[in-house]
């Protein structure tokens, strides 16, 4: 596929990964946000190509594993309602609540559906007149457009049988609330691409300067990553602190206007819990003004049961890169994918079962890959 | 062999949440949950040295000969999809389930549950697709039995089709997981991913420009041939449900060795691979209904790829892996850029990533 | 999170209010539906990259070719446009 297939040639992996451990002279511990990125670096078994000085960690780049329990909780008490419909994207189904996911509700007859697209949510309202349509709008500022057009499309067209249950989270504050952390141990960022695609990177740049740290906007296939790391590395060895673009083929300085003018239109910013971190001033959003009619959470009042987390799930330390999911006393022996004790091991892209799924059991042994020599003179070979 | 689950895919049905207590759609994705069934239910109920073949078929010694026998049974939805319907699974299903025991197929019966309400038409089709099917392949019907359950109790049609097979008398060697050794290659007989794509491109009104259709049919002429060659076969596996890494991790698993894969030299067509990365699937874990692996000692690779390509059915046919002692009971794929990772056993029935 | 895959534009829809423009876009032989409202400026034969059915940007074909063009300005990278490396 173009545009995609490309950016996993190895031996422009091979290249990149030798100017890294070129450039490369102290230990640096860098973290990606996203999710999507995690994947990758997991999937591609990137860290393999990596000198051992570089440690990556894991943020919070999961929507799905920090919604709030009791936002789990709450959808399912929704779904339970004979009269819903209750769409959402795949992973949010496996998450556990206090006491059940989705898809225990599902189980129990509630009529849970998988959709790819919040309009494909409305278009359900559109055909079943008669019943309650909602769907779970998580995600990052990435899918905060598609979520708000389907908000204005159901407004523009009347359709009153919508709502929209809303946990969106961002992430420049979750990245200043990482950085003012009295532990935070991470030195560089590669900053979600997706993300700063519909928002741009400006707000990137008082972060950079307040912290001295670099962050590179980055893609998520394995050359994008790669690259993002080596302008990463070339930065901390230098010494500077300033936001780079990896990403200028889909993302630009100011990002993509229509899309942030129809989220302020629909959407506004409050402050947000996140699972596992706490309360993060300014990092969600809600519908706002004539759009609050389709907000679930008024539209379906809930007195449910007090949520409350697994004792022994310590998804906050793992968020925040203080801790390895492998260093976990829970992690693969009682928290498992078939029975995730918190959300990181549960959605597709938490550290936790990205670890599990693809063998991270035990720490990395970096000397394993030996095709990869490092060239310490001279341009790199092929 | 168990029953497949309700829908080659499910999207609508994720999480291996494991519920003890009652039955969930995850139970019928031949990943960790259906091994846990059979281990926990039907295993200590059944076992015997037979069962414990834990093949695609059994090889049952009888009068001096051997008769290779399985069961299948088969839920499909949609029932009629792009290169076939729920009738060609049946008759290939179990006519492959026969050939990776080295078993020439000879004999199947039939089994319908039938929902009310089914449109006429709708049997014909299915049944005209059998009967073509059981021609290709060679094999007859023999005998069958109808069922039909209330409407609202039955997903239109369910199949189930059990088969008998010879092994000829000049086979010497045991074919099946047991014979897998450290050093063997690791052979696809195709390209990856049709079955699965074909039938959720029905279900997500995905839209191609040239269709994929599923690749089911009877694998058995690329076996004869193998068998034929006089290629030293240690095993013969089908990949259906939860795909080539479910096969893998399964042999695996059984004999304690590491399967080395390397990404580069898998097969999966352009439009499968587009169709995947939209839907947020991985081709490894993806059903096919025509496409077989084989284990070979490494120094029969070049000849059994000979033999292969000659025939219709595995004329993509390609090394993909080696068999290693260690890390055991452990797949482990070399990326294209060179890192390694683990293909794990799917944890339920495999939920597309979308966001 | 964020899965989001490039395609190429091969037809566009205009139904009134930007907010209804839709196209249709192929992944490598595979059509889909995408609505382009927050597009504006994509063509037919452009490439898009398209969230949860939405267009969220223009791949910028320059940019695209970058970092191929700087590792074969290091160490002689050849790269031949249009193939697709296995």
């Amino acid at each position: 596929m173009k545009f995609l297939s490309e950016y996993r040639d190895q031996r422009a992996a091979e290249q990149l990964s030798q100017l890294i451990w070129k450039k490369v002279t102290r230990p640096w511990t860098i973290m990606e946000i996203c999710g999507g990125q995690t994947h990758t670096i997991v999937k591609s078994g990137l860290e393999d190509l990596l000198p051992p000085q570089i440690t990556l960690v894991h943020g919070p780049g999961c929507p799905v594993c920090v919604t709030p329990i009791e936002l789990i909780d709450k959808a399912v008490a929704i779904a339970h309602r004979p009269e819903v419909i209750f769409c959402s994207f795949g992973d949010m189904l496996r998450v556990p609540g206090s006491s059940k996911s989705l898809f225990d509700a599902k189980a129990e007859g509630a009529d849970v559906r998988i959709v790819y697209s919040p309009l494909d949510a409305l278009k359900l309202a559109r055909t079943n007149p008669d019943r309650q349509v909602v769907f779970f709008a998580v995600g990052f500022e990435t899918t905060a457009p598609a979520n708000a057009m389907a908000a204005w499309q159901a407004d523009h067209d009347r359709v009153d049988n919508f709502s929209l249950l809303v946990s969106h989270v961002l992430v420049p504050p979750a990245m200043e609330a990482l950085l003012s952390s009295s532990n935070c141990v991470v030195q560089g960022f590669l900053a979600a691409g997706h993300v700063c695609t519909i928002m741009g990177y400006e707000e990137y740049f008082p972060i950079a300067e307040r912290y001295g740290v670099p962050i590179v906007v980055t893609g998520f296939e394995p050359l994008d990553i790669l690259d993002g790391i080596l302008m990463t590395v070339i930065q901390l060895e230098e010494g500077h602190h300033e936001v780079e673009n990896q990403y200028a083929r889909a993302t630009r300085r100011e990002g993509n206007r229509p899309a942030q003018e129809r989220i302020i239109e629909v959407f506004e910013v409050v402050n947000r819990e996140w699972r596992g971190l706490g309360e993060i001033p300014a990092s969600g959003f809600q519908l706002r003004g004539r759009f609050q009619k389709y907000d679930a959470n008024r539209r379906f009042p809930f007195s449910g049961e007090v949520a409350h987390e697994s004792p022994e799930c310590i998804s906050g330390l793992i968020l925040q890169g203080l801790k390895k999911p492998h260093q976990c006393p829970a992690f693969a022996v009682k928290c498992t994918p078939e029975n995730p004790l918190g959300a990181p091991m549960v959605s597709s892209e938490g550290a936790c079962a990205a670890y599990y799924h693809y063998g991270r059991r035990q720490d990395h042994d970096r000397q394993a890959n030996d095709r990869i020599q490092p060239e310490l003179s001279g341009a790199p070979s092929r | 062999m168990i029953a497949k689950p309700m829908t080659e895919f499910n999207l609508s049905c994720p999480v291996p949440r494991v519920a003890d207590d009652r039955i969930v759609l995850a139970h019928g994705g031949g990943g960790r949950l259906t091994h846990q069934l059979i281990e926990k239910i039907f295993m200590p109920a059944f076992g015997n040295s037979l069962l414990e073949q834990r093949h695609d078929g059994t090889v049952l010694p009888v009068n001096g000969s051997r008769l290779a026998f399985t069961t299948d049974s088969f839920v499909v939805h949609p029932l009629i999809f792009p290169g076939g319907t729920i009738g060609d699974l049946a008759i290939y299903g179990t006519v492959n389930d026969l050939a990776m025991c080295g078993a020439r197929p000879l004999y199947l019966s039939a089994g319908f549950i039938l929902e009310e309400g089914l449109p006429m038409d709708t049997l014909r089709t299915v049944v005209a697709s059998m009967q073509e099917a059981a021609a290709k392949a060679g094999v007859q019907l023999v005998t069958g039995d109808t069922k039909v359950v209330d409407k609202g109790k039955g997903d239109g049609i369910f199949i189930n089709t059990s088969g008998i097979g010879l092994i000829e008398a000049n086979i010497k060697q045991t074919i099946g997981p047991a014979s897998v050794q450290v050093g063997d290659a690791v052979i696809v007989s195709g390209d990856l991913g049709r079955h699965g794509v074909a039938i959720l491109s029905v279900r997500e009104g995905l839209e191609f420009e040239s269709p994929i259709l599923s690749d089911t049919a009877s694998v058995w002429p690329a076996v004869e041939a193998l068998l034929s060659a006089g290629i030293e076969i240690h095993c013969l596996r089908d990949l259906t449900r939860g795909g080539l890494a479910t096969t893998l991790n399964e042999i695996a698993s059984d004999r304690n060795v590491c399967i080395k894969l390397e990404e580069s030299l898998i097969p999966v067509q352009e439009t499968v691979q587009s169709a995947c990365e939209i839907l947020g699937l991985d081709p490894l874990y993806v059903a096919n209904e025509g496409r077989f692996a084989v284990f070979v000692p490494t120094a029969q690779v070049d000849a059994a790829l000979e033999v292969m390509k000659k025939a219709d059915v595995s004329q993509g046919s390609v090394r993909v892996g080696n068999v290693e002692e260690t890390p055991g009971r452990t797949v482990v794929l070399q990326s294209r850029i060179g890192g390694n990772r683990v293909v794990d056993m799917l944890s339920g029935e495999q939920l597309p990533r979308i966001c | 999170m964020c899965l989001a895959v490039p395609g190429r534009v091969v037809e566009i829809m205009d139904d009134g209010d930007i907010a209804f423009r839709r196209g249709r876009v192929d992944f490598g032989g595979i059509r889909k539906e995408v609505n382009l409202a927050y597009v504006p400026e994509a063509e037919i034969g452009k490439y898009v990259l398209v969230h949860v059915g939405f267009a969220i940007s223009v791949i910028d074909e320059d940019e695209a070719r970058r970092v191929f063009k700087y590792l074969e300005e290091l160490g002689g990278l050849k790269e031949e446009l249009g193939e697709i490396p296995q």
